[in-house]
């Protein structure tokens, strides 16, 4: 089989902020670098983030110290996030907070002419000691917009070359496992290409579409990570995964938790502020996984609002409606669109909704892709011409719990970072695999395997019935016995799946047929989250167990590796090693 | 209720052709974008964008009972009178005056060469703080009303002058970008970028006609933007 191909020293795959600023970063550096991203790229998800990036880029409080930073995010991972990839972050940050800014990002700005940075959860002053910090950078509650489109302007002006509207299908692998880069689809004509190159970066973004009840976007369907699963690689912390206290209820649209940063709060249906029960000092900017919790277990004890009692309330009115709009123009917006309610005279119904996947492709600091197998621990090994960075990546400076605004700034951070490793890695002669005609072949079999589908389910039923599966059994509260019939529920989908059916094989435009080729990536993610939430016998940040209440730092204070090939859970170490300040400890984990 | 979508596929269809669908919505005031969702689950090859279903990607720009808007925030009830209750039939179309490539997908490859000619990018060659550059909440709130914009070619598609001149017109989503680096303090390039909207064409072509801020689905105002770009130029020739 003849098939077209395109040469480059790099690939991106994903148009993200995480993928542009990585292709940024390349593109300035002379190498031939091609983007490649299944929508225009200032329609990618990261556009829908609100409320902002955050770094202690002492604006707010000139104290502001980023080693404080770095002590909340590892408190907020709940220990397993690793102290050397996040002392980087929280280290580079303002750097690449102030690039941002000299590109032209329109953030919000002080009187003094300095950058706004408003309160966010988890985000304390002096390790803990001083009161809630205000730390988060924003551009109004638009700040994922402003930077998406500040990068994807950038890319414009340093001449990146764009392929929009392409989807990546599979990894193109030689023979010896180096990868050599993709197979791609236009889906405006349906020609099917090799991206061939040195360096292919995942920045494909999350996954939250694999539950019914989401803040993302219809395109987060985790390619990254399940063509990565598919190739036998491994995945990380997959487990892990935040459910965000204030989505609307019914819709699932978000609103940011810059509106608590801003003074609002959640209350149940007598109207009692409950958080102030659950987390007595940090109240509603309490950890994301606690919020959620406590959000939960009102709803569960009866004192939810509405018919059902199955949501809260986020109220907003006694901040005014000036603050309201100037400081949250978006969220009035999407309240009075989807809730129907205006926010400057009534509260918000909410309910914690899937949001972030803490998990992913594990990398080190450089984006560089791990290899792992099964149970191992000590030095990493690298998969050859792989990276990944963004939400598809596990790096990991989220651990088991995201803090807001902490993914923006992992964007940006690691994109460059990823993007000056490749540079000097292309200099130095980093080499070109060469894969076989069968190792092409592999990689189209999946194109093949859809387009001669006669018979079988519908792809909108599955999917519908794979997201149900994971929102019943692996939600915000988690037991065995539920898991363990959810993973037999995702067995058998696996098997319907393999045999589903494509009705539409034209060429143009053909959204059918990149919808089948999604659900086989959204049934990779929900089974290793799946096999993994099954697989971590404790309580952690996000994950939480009935049957194992608890955390268990002698077994579990580690990454969980789920093996796609053998289905079984591995573990591997934290790092506890950062280069220039003393290692935190772990502690009881209170807010 | 009855739905009636354009269709057109270049491999089968040699001109486009409306096709009827019975939805039922139960009454709710679902978003269009729902109701599209809906046919689409029995006939999978019905062609659209979507992405964020929140108003804020851009990707679903299409034509609602005569008038461009985005599918996800549009609910039935403001479609037009009579959707929701089923006495009119929901009408939808691609946008206008671009290139269909199948279905309700046009082809938006002109709409971001224009945007692209106006240098959407901050200029400044001055060497960078060590710092953020300063501004002031003053001169941060010109841009206010203009970064906001999503490219969802909304207002571009319903302006004539663009229909007639799409070359040539830049057509009001990239005047407003103009406008928004034009009008931001850390800005170098004024002059730059106003010799290149010098021309009959460019940003003369704007007759006024204001069907772009009308449709809006961000509540911006290119109009006003072209109008102060116009005075800017004017003030320069005197
Ligand atoms: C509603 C909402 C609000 C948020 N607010 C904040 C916030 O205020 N602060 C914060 O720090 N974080 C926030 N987050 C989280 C943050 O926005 C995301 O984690 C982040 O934007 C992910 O960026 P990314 O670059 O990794 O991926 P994305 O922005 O999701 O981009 C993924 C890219 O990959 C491309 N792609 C995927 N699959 C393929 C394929 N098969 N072929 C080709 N291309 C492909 C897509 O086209 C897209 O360009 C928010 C998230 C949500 C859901
Ligand atoms: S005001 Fe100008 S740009 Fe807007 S629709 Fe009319 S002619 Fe077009
Ligand atoms: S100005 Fe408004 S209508 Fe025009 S492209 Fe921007 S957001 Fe869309
Ligand atoms: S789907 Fe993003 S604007 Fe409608």
């Amino acid at each position: 089989m003849s098939i077209r191909t395109v040469t480059f020293d790099a690939i991106v795959v994903g148009g993200g902020g995480a993928g542009m600023r990585a292709s940024l970063q390349m593109a300035q550096s002379g190498f031939r670098t091609a983007l490649i991203s299944k929508v225009f790229p200032t329609r990618s998800h990261t556009v829908s983030a609100q409320g902002g990036i955050t770094c202690a880029i002492a604006s707010a409080d000139p104290q502001d110290d980023w080693r404080w930073h770095m002590y909340d995010t590892v408190k907020g991972s709940d220990y397993i996030g690793d102290q050397e990839a996040i002392e980087y972050m929280c280290s580079v940050g303002p750097e690449t907070v102030y690039e941002l800014e000299h590109m032209g990002l329109p953030f919000s700005r002080f009187e003094n002419g300095r950058i706004y940075q408003r309160p966010f959860g988890g985000q304390s002053k002096n390790f803990g000691e001083g009161g809630q910090a205000a730390r988060t950078c924003a551009a109004a509650d638009r700040t994922g917009h402003a930077l998406l489109h500040t990068l994807y302007q950038q890319n414009l002006k340093n001449g990146t070359q764009f392929y929009s509207e392409w989807y990546a299908v599979d990894l193109v692998r030689a023979g010896d496992g180096k990868v050599a880069g993709v197979i791609a689809l236009s889906i405006e004509t349906g020609e099917v290409v090799f991206f061939k190159s040195r360096a292919t970066v995942f920045a494909t973004g999350g996954a939250g579409r694999i539950y019914s009840s989401t803040t993302n976007a219809l395109i987060n369907t985790g390619d990254g990570v399940g063509m990565a699963l598919r190739a036998g690689m491994p995945a990380q912390d997959m487990e892990m995964w935040q459910f965000h206290p204030t989505g609307i209820a019914g819709f699932g649209v978000l609103v940011t938790e810059g509106c608590r940063g801003e003074g609002g709060y959640l209350v149940n249906k007598d109207g009692e502020r409950f958080m102030e029960r659950y987390a007595p000092n940090a109240k509603d900017l309490a950890g994301r996984d606690v919020v959620a919790r406590s959000m939960m277990m009102e709803i569960l004890d009866g004192r939810g609002c509405g018919p059902n009692g199955d949501h809260v309330m986020l109220k907003l009115d006694h901040l005014g409606e000036e603050v309201l709009h100037s400081r949250l123009p978006g969220i009035c917006e999407l309240a009075q669109t989807f809730a129907r309610v205006d926010p400057v005279r009534e509260p918000i119904p909410v309910v914690p909704t899937c949001h972030y996947m803490m998990g992913g492709l594990a990398t080190n600091v450089d984006g560089r892709a791990i290899r792992l197998s099964g149970g191992h621990e000590g030095e990493d090994q690298f998969i050859d011409g792989l990276f990944a960075v963004g939400e598809a990546a596990c790096v990991s400076v989220h651990g088991a719990n995201r803090l807001g605004g902490n993914s923006l700034l992992d964007l940006v951070v690691f994109g460059r970072a990823a993007g000056l490793y490749i540079e000097e890695a292309l200099r130095q002669g980093m080499e070109q695999a060469e894969p076989s005609a069968d190792d092409l072949d592999q990689a189209m079999s999946r194109l093949r395997r859809w387009d001669a589908s006669e018979k079988g389910e519908s792809v909108a039923d599955l999917r519908r019935e794979l997201q149900e599966t994971m929102q019943n059994h692996f939600g915000v509260f988690r037991k065995g016995d539920l898991m363990a019939e959810g993973v037999n529920k995702l067995a058998d989908l696996r098997e319907r799946i393999a045999s589903a059916r494509l009705d539409d094989k034209s060429q143009a435009f053909n959204t059918a047929r990149i919808e089948a080729l999604e659900l086989d990536n959204l049934l990779e993610v929900a089974e290793a989250t799946a096999l993994a939430a099954q697989g971590r016998t404790e309580s952690r940040g996000a994950h939480s167990r009935y049957d194992y209440p608890d955390r268990d730092d002698e077994n579990w204070l580690c990454h969980s590796v789920y093996d796609p090939k053998s289905g079984k859970l591995g573990k591997r170490q934290v790092n506890f090693a950062p280069r220039t300040v003393e290692t935190f400890q772990p502690k009881v984990r209170t807010y | 209720m009855k739905v009636s979508v354009y269709r057109y596929n270049p491999e089968t269809d040699r001109e486009p052709w409306m096709e009827d669908f019975e939805v039922d919505t139960g009454g709710r005031d679902l978003m269009v974008l729902d109701v599209l969702a809906m046919i689409k689950e029995r006939d999978p090859g019905l062609a659209y964008r979507r992405s964020c279903r929140e108003g804020v990607c851009g990707s679903d720009g299409m034509n609602i009972n005569g008038r461009n808007a985005l599918a996800c925030v549009t609910p039935l009830s403001e479609a037009a009178p009579g959707v929701l209750e089923g006495r009119k039939p929901l009408v939808i179309r691609p946008l206008p005056g671009l290139p269909v490539i199948r279905d309700l997908a046009v082809d938006m490859g002109i709409f971001y060469e224009q945007y692209e000619k106006v240098q959407p990018y901050l200029i400044n060659d001055e060497p960078a703080p060590a710092i953020e550059r300063l501004q002031s909440p003053e001169e941060r709130a010109k841009l206010d009303g203009l970064y906001e914009c999503i490219l969802c070619a909304c207002c571009t598609t319903s302006c004539p002058s663009f229909w007639w001149n799409p070359e040539r017109f830049l057509g009001p989503a990239a005047l407003l970008q103009s406008w928004r680096f034009l009008a931001d303090s850390r800005d170098r390039a004024t002059e730059e970028r106003l010799d290149q909207l010098d021309d009959p064409f460019s940003l003369f072509r704007c007759r006024g006609i204001m069907n772009c801020v009308s449709v809006c689905p961000k509540g911006l105002n290119p109009t006003r933007a072209i109008g102060h770009i116009r005075s800017k130029l004017l003030e320069r020739a005197v």
